[in-house]
């Protein structure tokens, strides 16, 4: 009969990495979505002025995360700050997502038909309400989806972490086959467990652009 | 000879075609006018097999368009078709769009097969266009550029569905003017028209279809001109 | 702050054996991409096709590549084939877990692009007397490959910064395997990953600028 050494606390550990995962994952996304709406903004609207901002922000997508790991920690103990890997962790994917979530914001706001911004404009509203009341509800749905996208795939990349001695999901389960020597079994829970967080995410997401759509 | 036989036609649960005979004679121009959803296009595609039929039977010069063992790709290349929408292909430039089909359907060689798409790309007036991308025409010279494409296949045949229905107004002129001297050259042709002056100018008979059959059919003086059913009346005075 | 000096020299003298790594890199890249290509039009196949076990396979093949880590899938194929005996080295699981996870995106993005080709040009190209293969490699084929042709120059640029992940398996002579070699050796970690950074940049760029020259040239419509 099948049997095995793997436990329920063992399970819970699992749990306890999958965590850490989601943490890491609201964390980079609320650095990267806050810096990101920002920086798509300044992209779309002063398209010259910042052209360096996007040459800098293709350095973060055009180098493997776990150089960027790599490379921040060590700038961290060059400084000589103090910071938690948990800290470094989550700067390193907070920009990674904000160079991506520029992009995907930039695009979203240049998808706002001009035509509508100007008859908004002809209205008599000003620069910033035309921005507040016009452009940026438009542009939000536009950009939703690929910022979901990110989310799943911020949610994956957060596996690179154990690199700098965090345990989270992927960490957590080698931890456990070290023990127990059942690597299969391990990680297809390891796997199971991202599935369904992502699943989980992209069905909220899509329950949400229904919710949308059904208000237009 | 085209004969089209009792045949009926279904999508799903939808009759669209429900017993059709029609019998189109060798350099015959017959014009098929009616209402949307009255089954006219969907018949020009079941004439050359890209709609299949549920019963009756189309014969093209006496051979069974779907009959199981009919090379129906043998058969296509005597009957060209010219769609609504133009479909030119968008990656090959007019020349190539052309010069494809003989190419790689009929096996003719380079020379021939440019020779023969310049001669028709001339005949519709696109002489000056052999190296630009469909992309860069306007919808009645893709429309144009389509029709020599279906040419350069030396059909017997000539089916147009709708051919200038998609076009701006100011465009459809040159594109009617291009299908009257094919007419005038004694092509056979069937042309699914809104344009009912156009069909009353060229076919040498017109059917009315409503509800998937042919309600009436004769000369087009006797159809357009002096018709004889309250719903072609109707219909005729509907598009005026 | 700064109470440190940085030792460029050392890195400038590895870089012939980072530059091999990086001929490495680019190569396995290449490679995934080369079998994630074939095999995603196999799922693709499937996937419009009529068989429910094959239907199932691919979905099952896609939806896995999609939503669980590239790191992960490379782990399954090192430690889990260890399971059934089969003991593979860290490069075959590193590339046979890019090319996994190639072929997943690859075919949804191949499945959108065939979407974006309208049936109406099959249909033209059957009314000339086509045949459905030729109608498929003359007129389809080529209109997708113009549509596909911008994820699959990401989807080679993602494969590139994958390899990275090769080092977490004990792989060694990949650009990121030979950078972390002498970190070990020298501790001076800043100097050489930040090489390897500049690198795996350089790669990432030449590839972009090659598809833009390779597009240009492709699809002059």
């Amino acid at each position: 009969m099948f049997s095995t050494s793997f436990t329920w606390n063992d399970f819970l550990f699992l749990l306890q990495g999958a965590w850490v995962t989601l943490l890491l994952t609201l964390g980079a996304m609320a650095i990267g979505t806050v810096a990101g709406v920002l920086c798509g903004l300044l992209r779309a609207l002063l398209p010259r002025a910042t052209l360096p901002l996007s040459w800098l922000l293709d350095v973060f997508r055009s180098v493997p995360l776990l150089i960027q790991f790599v490379l921040f920690n060590s700038l961290k103990s060059i400084a000589g700050l103090n910071w938690s890997a948990f800290t470094v962790a989550c700067i390193v994917l907070g920009i990674y997502a904000t160079a991506f979530c520029t992009e995907i914001v930039r695009s979203g706001v240049l998808a706002v038909p001009f035509n509508l911004r100007r008859a908004s404009r002809s209205l008599g509203l000003t620069y910033l309400q035309d921005l507040r009341y016009i452009v940026l509800p438009i542009a939000t749905r536009v950009a939703f989806p690929g910022w979901l996208n990110l989310v799943l795939s911020v949610m994956k990349d957060t596996a690179l972490v154990m690199w700098i001695g965090i345990v989270e999901l992927l960490r957590a389960s080698q931890t456990i086959v070290t023990r127990i020597q059942e690597p299969l079994l391990v990680l297809c829970i390891a796997g199971l467990i991202y599935y369904v967080m992502s699943l989980v995410v992209a069905r909220l997401g899509a329950r949400l652009e229904t919710r949308w759509q059904e208000n237009d | 000879m085209i004969e089209i036989d009792n045949v009926h036609k279904s999508f799903g649960e939808l009759d669209v075609i429900k017993g059709v005979s029609l019998r189109v004679n060798k350099g015959e121009v017959v014009s098929i006018i009616g209402g949307s959803g009255s089954g006219k296009s969907t018949l020009l595609m079941c004439i050359n097999g890209l709609e299949s039929i549920k019963s009756g039977s189309i014969r093209v010069d006496g051979t069974e368009v779907h009959a199981p063992g009919t090379d129906i790709n043998k058969l296509r290349q005597k009957i060209g078709i010219v769609f609504q929408q133009w479909n030119a292909f968008p990656h090959l430039t007019v020349l190539e769009n052309v010069m494809l089909a003989p190419r790689k359907v009929l096996g003719r060689s380079k020379q021939d097969a440019e020779e023969m798409a310049v001669k028709q790309l001339t005949h519709v007036g696109l002489a000056d266009k052999l190296k630009v991308f469909p992309g860069k025409l306007s919808g009645g010279q893709q429309q144009r550029m389509a029709i020599a494409r279906a040419l350069a296949m030396s059909p017997d045949y000539m089916l147009f569905d709708e051919a200038t229905s998609a076009l701006d107004p100011q465009l459809v002129g040159e594109v009617l003017d291009t299908m009257r001297l094919l007419a005038e050259e004694g092509m056979t042709m069937v042309l699914v028209t809104h344009e009912i002056r156009f069909a009353r100018d060229v076919s040498d008979r017109v059917a009315f279809f409503r509800n998937g059959l042919v309600h009436e059919i004769g000369t087009p003086d006797q159809v357009i001109g002096n018709p004889q059913k309250p719903e072609t009346i109707d219909f005729l005075k509907s598009i005026n | 702050m700064f109470d440190y000096t940085f030792h460029w020299r050392a890195a400038y003298k590895a870089l012939p054996d980072m530059l091999a790594g990086a001929w490495v890199t680019f190569e396995t890249a290449a490679l995934s991409m080369v079998f994630g290509v074939i095999i995603a039009l196999l799922l693709t196949l499937m996937r419009q096709g009529r068989n429910p076990v094959l239907r199932g396979f691919a979905a099952t093949w896609i939806s896995i590549a999609r939503n669980t880590p590239s790191l992960f899938q490379i782990y399954i194929l090192y430690f889990g084939l260890g399971s059934f005996g089969l003991h593979v080295s860290s490069w075959f699981a590193l590339l046979a877990g890019i090319t996994f996870n190639n072929a997943g995106y690859l075919a949804e993005n191949f499945r959108g692009g065939l979407k974006a080709v309208p049936d109406t040009q099959l249909r033209a190209a059957r009314s000339l007397g086509m045949s459905a293969a030729q109608a498929y490699r003359l007129i389809v084929v080529p209109q997708l490959l113009r549509i596909v042709f911008y994820p699959l120059t990401n989807q080679m640029v993602w494969a590139v910064l994958m390899t990275s992940l090769g080092v977490i398996v004990g792989l060694n002579n990949d650009l990121t395997g030979v950078t972390q070699d002498y970190n070990v050796k020298t501790f001076r970690t800043f100097e050489f990953f930040a090489l390897a950074a500049v690198l795996y940049y350089l790669i990432a760029k030449a590839i972009v600028a090659v598809a833009r020259i390779l597009s240009w040239r492709l699809f002059r419509y």
